[in-house]
């Protein structure tokens, strides 16, 4: 995982993502700060986080991938992208 | 209900020589007659929403509707000089109605085939027609339940609240907050089952299943010890939401199966079927029992699959799972439940423990880590 490529594009995958969020939520959030850890975000705008995740970045979330660690943070969610794009190059 | 003419859901008025006699800007006074009072009023109480599409000064006509004393019972004034046709879009378009429900209204044939031609979908009615509106069928819901009686007003302060919402600068939980929310879960009692029915026929995308499960079918259910059916609503300080979810759950002795879980999609940009899957998820944890919900997918309901599987659910192996036959199609998705605390964006009362027949707020019972997050 600390090959150059994947951590440059793990940097413009949390760029993007953070963007995202910044708009949906009016805040700037850190890549480990997790954004559900009130308890209050709504079920559209995770529904809108895994559609955005999907389409920006060509990968299809399904089963059991999609848990709510794996969208907790900028970080994992980085992370799926990179191994849902990657095969096996990831593990 | 019949498959061409639904029940009309929102009934657009023209002013001048429709809802009152004269022409404002050529008579200047203009008077509304008592029988289309009555209508304007009788129309309000049934649930049917009624907003005005008319060619004049906006300010100018919206200060006579004003001072006849019936403004306050429209919502969504489009007063411009633009084609009517654009503005009956517009208003089906803010209430998120399907243009089958709506009905124009408007004394100048050459306005209702404007608007006929534009959006076939809409029934179009001559202003002589004004007083017989309440005797007809499309007019005339077979049941007006309390949500539809205050209809109006619920949209009236759900359009305010949109407007504080665009304009509050902080983040979008805090003006959550600043909404003092409250959520109520009751069982369901005899008379709110239509309120309850209504609201899955409404709510396609956040139906687990896809399945509508009947006024009859639900109200027999109510005095069935193994299932409980819990009714929701919510209120703030703009008003009441009214009931806005509905949960049909069967209990056995290893877990509850969420078979119908239903939010009105009015309520979602709050949480509000997020914060309930919490309050179940901390219910089973503390009753000792495991969590399991029906799912088929829909073209509609991925939403709702997303909501489960954010708050843990997943395909398992378990012993509990032995014990259900879910129906065709029907996955049940599994979740061994651990305590959770409440939300910080809404006050949740609701009976504690659950079929205890007392009420408590969730906040105060588990306050610890609310406090530690202010």
């Amino acid at each position: 995982m600390t090959d150059s490529t994947i951590t440059s594009s793990v940097a413009d995958i949390e760029q993007r993502i953070g963007e995202f969020l910044k708009a949906k939520t009016k805040t700037t959030w850190e890549p480990e700060v997790d954004l559900f850890a009130s308890g209050t975000v709504s079920s559209l705008f995770a529904m809108e986080l895994v559609v955005f995740v999907e389409g920006t970045f060509g990968v299809t979330v399904e089963g059991a991938d999609l848990a709510l660690d794996n969208f907790r943070t900028l970080r994992s969610m980085s992370s799926l992208v990179t191994r849902l794009r990657g095969g096996d190059a990831g593990a | 209900m019949p498959e061409a003419h639904p029940i009309v859901k929102c009934l657009i008025w023209d002013l001048d020589n429709t809802l009152w006699d004269g022409t404002l800007t050529e008579d200047g006074h203009v008077g509304i007659d008592d029988a289309v009072r009555e209508v304007v009023r009788g129309l309000d109480a049934r649930g049917v929403l009624q907003a005005v599409a008319s060619r004049n000064d906006h300010d100018e006509a919206w200060t006579r509707l004003e001072k006849l004393g019936v403004a306050g019972y429209f919502v969504l004034p489009h007063i411009n000089w633009g084609p009517k046709s654009q503005s009956v879009r517009r208003i089906a378009e803010r209430l998120n109605f399907s243009l089958r429900t709506i009905a124009f209204i408007d004394d100048l044939p050459s306005e209702r085939a404007e608007v006929e031609y534009h959006l076939p979908e809409v029934r179009c009615y001559p202003a002589e027609q004004a007083r017989e509106l309440l005797a007809l069928p499309e007019f005339s819901p077979p049941v007006v339940t309390v949500d539809a009686r205050r209809r109006r007003r619920m949209y009236q302060a759900g359009f305010e609240r949109g407007k504080q919402r665009e304009r509050f600068q902080g983040a979008d939980e805090d003006f959550l907050r600043s909404l003092d929310l409250v959520m109520h879960i009751a069982e369901a009692r005899d008379e709110e089952i239509t309120r309850v029915e209504e609201l899955t026929l409404r709510t396609s995308q956040m139906n687990a299943t896809g399945v509508h499960y009947s006024d009859s079918v639900l109200r027999s259910l109510l005095s069935d010890e193994h299932h409980d059916v819990w009714v929701v609503s919510m209120s703030d300080r703009f008003g009441p939401h009214g009931a806005v979810g509905v949960m049909l759950i069967e209990k056995t002795a290893r877990a509850w199966r969420i078979k119908l879980l239903a939010t009105s999609c009015r309520v979602v940009s709050f949480g509000a079927g997020t914060v309930l899957l919490r309050w179940l998820t901390d219910a089973a944890a503390r009753a000792g029992v495991h969590l399991v919900a029906d799912f088929r997918r829909t073209e509609r309901n991925r939403m709702m699959e997303v909501a489960y599987r954010f708050a843990g659910f997943a395909t398992a192996q378990c012993p509990c799972l032995a014990a259900l036959s879910p129906p065709e199609g029907t996955e049940c998705l599994h979740l061994e439940p651990v305590r959770q605390a409440p939300p910080t964006t809404m006050r949740v009362v609701a009976p504690a423990p659950p079929d205890s027949g007392r009420t408590a707020e969730w906040l105060r019972a588990a306050a610890a880590r609310g406090q530690h997050q202010q």
